[in-house]
């Protein structure tokens, strides 16, 4: 719906004249279409990934605030849904290898190489360790994470599923679903999952 | 002080506290920028905007000085300060960067691929001079109020699709804007993230752009450090001067009304 207000005063027609409010409806549309025609394609980032999939149409829409409950519910359901554990069953890979895996912070910028390593950069925004003194604060600290929790098999599940994608557990996470979107490989999230919870790893000490 | 020279000061200056306390890490590089206040190597770019402003060229050797920044022709001193806004002439709100190749086109003969061909330089071959005026024509709104209007219906909804483009998640990481600026005290690495989602966190953030990056010896614009927000995000290429460009500009500047502006800056 468009409103145009026509006020024919004086003063509207020096200025605006017919002075137009989109609803907000209509705002993000544009922003849409504004989008489309404000980016061009480089390196391994094309156009599409300005299409967006129905749960970060949701959380854009909430404009930083909170999801209402049953949405949130929602979005964390249809996410549960997308969780594919290994076939073999086996969750915990190598915790050496997850270090470097969260120490790197290249992949799928247009400016990498796609050949080139994908990271999980995890200490972007996490603490691990406490050798690790270069780290962000977005999430929350996972120091000693699987000292606190142990690395039972439910545990386990739900370090994978939360890698493999945030969104299942905490709608509108500001983490990246890494195994859903296609980041990391399945050997990738059970080598982090492994720095997590092996008692071994720099995490637990 | 070249380049090099500076780089290593800073890093020095990060890398020496980390074995000890991490907060004082932020309180060094405040030490380390106050120190460069008097000699910001921004003012090199500063020099030879002013230069490119009042040289004539182009095909019609022309110069920049009857350019109307919004306060009217030639005005220079509190533009940048203003800016994005509705001009009339273009039937469009533009940043200054956008308004700085209209001119170029209208004043002084370029075509418009001409005039916006190189907006980030690099290095001494290729000079960008959009970064040279930017620094200028910033300069000349050193401690001025931020005063970003909203009076035009245009305006109005440049701001408001900037907003949205602020939340906009997208690409491979799910990320926006928001994800990495949207809370206090939140940090990338080292790095302190400014929370563009309050007042403070935006006239904080605003009003120190352009400025100058040592880490790649370049004067930057706030369209570049746009261009690269989005990179990181995993989305394709920011277009320069683009419609999401102006209104994401739109959306921070006018958030900052009220911040004092203070910029060209220095930044890591």
């Amino acid at each position: 719906m468009r409103l145009c207000l026509r006020v024919l005063t004086l003063a509207a027609l020096i200025g605006a004249g017919c002075a137009t409010i989109s609803s907000d409806k209509e705002t993000g549309e544009k922003a849409a279409s504004v989008l489309k025609s404000s980016f061009k394609p480089a390196g391994q980032a094309g156009l599409d990934r300005l299409d967006q999939d129905d749960t970060q149409r949701a959380c854009s829409a909430a404009l930083g605030k909170a999801v209402p409950k049953e949405l949130a519910a929602q979005i964390e359901q249809a996410n549960v849904a997308t969780i594919r554990y290994p076939s073999d069953g086996q969750l915990l890979g190598d915790w050496r290898n997850g270090e470097k895996i969260a120490q790197e912070g290249r992949g799928k910028q247009f400016s990498d190489d796609p050949k080139g390593p994908v990271g999980a950069n995890c200490y972007a925004c996490h603490q691990l360790s406490k050798t690790e003194l270069s780290f962000g604060t977005i999430g929350p600290s996972l120091y000693q994470y699987g000292k606190l929790r142990g690395a039972s098999g439910e545990v386990q599940r739900y370090t994978y599923g939360k890698i493999y994608n945030s969104e299942a557990f905490a709608a509108c996470s500001n983490m990246p679903r890494f195994g859903y979107k296609g980041i990391l490989t399945e050997q990738q999230i059970k080598d982090v999952t492994a720095l997590l919870l092996d008692p071994a790893s720099p995490v637990n000490q | 002080m070249n380049r090099r020279t500076l780089l290593a000061a800073l890093v020095g200056i990060v890398i020496a506290p980390l074995a000890g306390a991490q907060a004082s890490t932020s309180d060094e590089i405040a030490k380390y920028r106050a120190a460069l206040q008097d000699g910001n190597p921004a003012e090199l770019w500063e020099a030879r905007g002013e230069d490119l402003w009042k040289q004539k060229r182009g095909p019609r050797a022309a110069s920049l000085e009857r350019c109307d920044l919004g306060s009217g022709p030639g005005v220079v001193k509190g533009a940048y300060a203003e800016l994005p806004r509705y001009f009339a002439d273009a039937d469009r709100v533009m940043d200054l960067e956008t308004r700085l190749v209209w001119c170029m086109v209208q004043l002084q003969g370029y075509t418009e691929a001409e005039a916006k061909k190189n907006p980030f330089g690099s290095g001494s071959d290729k000079r960008s001079d959009l970064e040279a005026l930017t620094a200028y024509i910033a300069v000349e709104s050193r401690g001025v109020k931020m005063n970003v209007p909203l009076a035009h219906s245009k305006e109005l909804e440049a701001y408001r699709i900037g907003e949205k483009l602020f939340y906009y998640r997208g690409g491979t990481h799910d990320f926006a804007c928001a994800t990495c600026h949207g809370e206090d005290g939140k940090r990338i690495r080292l790095q302190e993230l400014p929370n563009l989602m309050t007042a403070e966190g935006a006239q904080k953030a605003y009003t120190t752009w352009p400025a100058y990056r040592v880490s790649q010896g370049e004067l930057r614009t706030f369209e570049w450090r746009l261009h690269d927000c989005f990179r990181q995000q995993r989305f394709p290429e920011l277009v320069f001067g683009s419609d999401a460009a102006i209104a994401l500009t739109m959306y921070l500047a006018r958030n900052a009304n009220g911040g004092v502006f203070d910029a060209p800056a220095i930044k890591r």
